[in-house]
């Protein structure tokens, strides 16, 4: 099975959205762990001994386990996803740890991320962020011819960054506003960028910019911890382009007047 | 997309952030022509009284420099204030380590960052302080005559306490100009990677020259490398001030 650590761990329990958290020591628990294992593997061990010793596991969230679906992150030692770059805490392995490291797993805090338990939280403020204007209004049936629209490679690739983004939330766990700007700039940046995109940029930017205030998140001022914590390494250039773009479309943009039938 | 439900530019973070940027763009300007003028300092006496006294038969441009700068310092700290609580409100809660984010960041570049709001306030402090000081004159024990530029400025820094927190006010307004001249490209919009180095580039030396300007002249005051020909007592200035108005009368 190879090598294994001990680990003392620390991890946040908290009953339900509004009940009173606190640290609870797990040490006894986080020993003999294989160094193969990655960080949830490590937590689901962790719970398997907690249910034999007769005490509730630890709620967390994930899915996909292979760094691309943005359900699992949890705050370690500080930092959103753990201490690896550009690495989701699925894809954090225990050999980045030394034997004996003290660790203190936590959930995302911020206030329009309410905990749901322990280190789960609601991040359904994302959701409503891209119901407001992160989508194209196109008929939806077979696929265009790919070269139907010609769109330049360099273009091509940077849109390409910026749809990297999982939307899991490290963005807003690393900021001290507690500001989602750099998921709404990549969500943004990832359409506005394509000539798909354009027609309806300065819809977009207005509704989700304004949906991402209704959501209690916080301003961006330019710490740029979002960037160094973000497992898909989004660029902060991408706040430039939705500030860029926001304020334009604040200054031009008119709602469209409703057309009588027949008039064509 | 419900476009009649969008908040207004002002209301929302972005919004609020760019009349920063705009505002703090006024007073960096400001704050550049101001150090450049008072470079004057070291032409001696004559010169600076001189281009004291220029400014102030300019009464119309003087009062409307003022109103703009004052509306844009209003402007710049309530809006500030209001976005601080906003984020304070964002992050109700902390974790046990804070912020051990990025090793690559230079210390300058993350103290800049981390103390914008406590830089700002202090450089507030010291801006009353200065106009006190050396506009209105109304700082007790202070050397203070009306049309006297250099000498007020010149046995104002040969007060150490006045000198120092010059000095301190000063180096925490390069730390506050360091992280908002950078960020401002950002807040606008106005970045890009080809220009980013050159507009950084740009900014960093304007605020250089306006932290430069603004250390050497307390320091130069209090050592007496500027101003060293007046006489240690200011009472004196003003008898031979006095003798010469007499006898030039």
């Amino acid at each position: 099975m190879g090598e294994t650590i001990d680990l003392k761990l620390h991890v946040w329990r908290q009953s339900g959205p509004n009940a009173p958290g606190r640290f609870e020591d797990y040490t006894h628990y986080a020993k003999a762990i294989p160094t193969h294992a990655s960080f949830l593997e490590f937590l689901d061990i962790v719970n398997e001994r907690l249910i034999l010793a007769g005490i509730e596991p630890i709620a967390f969230d994930h899915d996909c386990r292979e760094g691309i679906c943005g359900m699992c992150g949890v705050v370690i030692n500080g930092r959103p996803h753990g201490p690896r770059k550009a690495t989701t805490t699925c894809q954090l392995h225990m050999r980045h740890f030394r034997n004996g490291e003290e660790i203190w797993v936590e959930p995302w805090r911020a206030k329009a991320f309410p905990i749901v338990k322990d280190l789960i939280v609601d991040r359904s403020a994302f959701d409503r962020i891209i119901q407001a204007g992160g989508y194209i209004t196109a008929r939806v049936g077979s696929a265009p011819d790919a070269n139907a629209i010609l769109i330049p490679k360099q273009v091509a690739e940077e849109a390409m960054d910026a749809a990297a983004c999982i939307g899991c939330g490290a963005c807003v766990a690393a900021c001290p506003n507690g500001s989602a700007s750099l998921f709404v700039a990549a969500k943004l940046g990832h359409f506005n960028s394509l000539p798909q995109g354009k027609p309806e940029l300065d819809r977009r930017v207005l509704g989700m910019v304004t949906q991402h205030e209704k959501e209690g998140f916080g301003g961006c001022s330019n710490h740029y911890l979002c960037e160094a914590a973000c497992p898909k390494e989004i660029s902060v250039k991408w706040i430039a382009k939705m500030n860029r773009d926001f304020i334009r479309a604040s200054l031009r943009y008119a709602p469209p007047v409703e057309r009588k039938e027949g008039y064509g | 997309m419900a476009s009649s439900q969008v908040l207004s530019f002002t209301r929302t973070a972005i919004g609020q952030k760019a009349l920063v940027a705009v505002t703090g763009i006024i007073l960096y300007g400001f704050a550049f022509f101001h150090a450049l003028g008072n470079l004057q300092v070291f032409l001696g006496r004559e010169a600076f009284n001189q281009y004291a006294e220029m400014l102030q038969s300019m009464p119309k441009l003087v009062w409307a420099t003022r109103l703009v700068l004052l509306v844009a310092l209003i402007t710049h700290v309530v809006l500030v204030v209001r976005l601080a609580r906003r984020a304070r409100e964002a992050k109700p809660a902390h974790y046990r380590f804070e912020e051990r984010m990025d090793p690559s960041e230079g210390i300058l570049r993350r103290y800049a960052r981390q103390t914008m709001l406590l830089s700002g306030l202090i450089i507030l402090a010291y801006i009353v302080f200065h106009l006190m000081h050396l506009t209105v004159g109304a700082v007790p024990g202070l050397f203070f005559v009306r049309g006297m530029a250099y000498e007020n400025l010149i046995y104002g820094m040969r007060t150490p306490w006045v000198a120092g927190f010059y000095l301190f006010a000063n180096l925490l307004l390069g730390l506050h100009l360091y992280h908002g001249c950078r960020a401002l490209f950002q807040t606008l919009g106005l970045r890009h990677p080809q220009w980013d180095r050159r507009s950084f580039a740009m900014a960093l030396s304007i605020t250089a020259v306006i932290v430069g300007t603004n250390v050497i002249i307390p320091i130069a005051g209090l050592t007496r490398l500027v101003g060293g020909e007046l006489p240690e007592d200011p009472q004196e200035v003003l008898r031979t001030g006095e003798e010469k108005h007499t006898v030039s009368e």
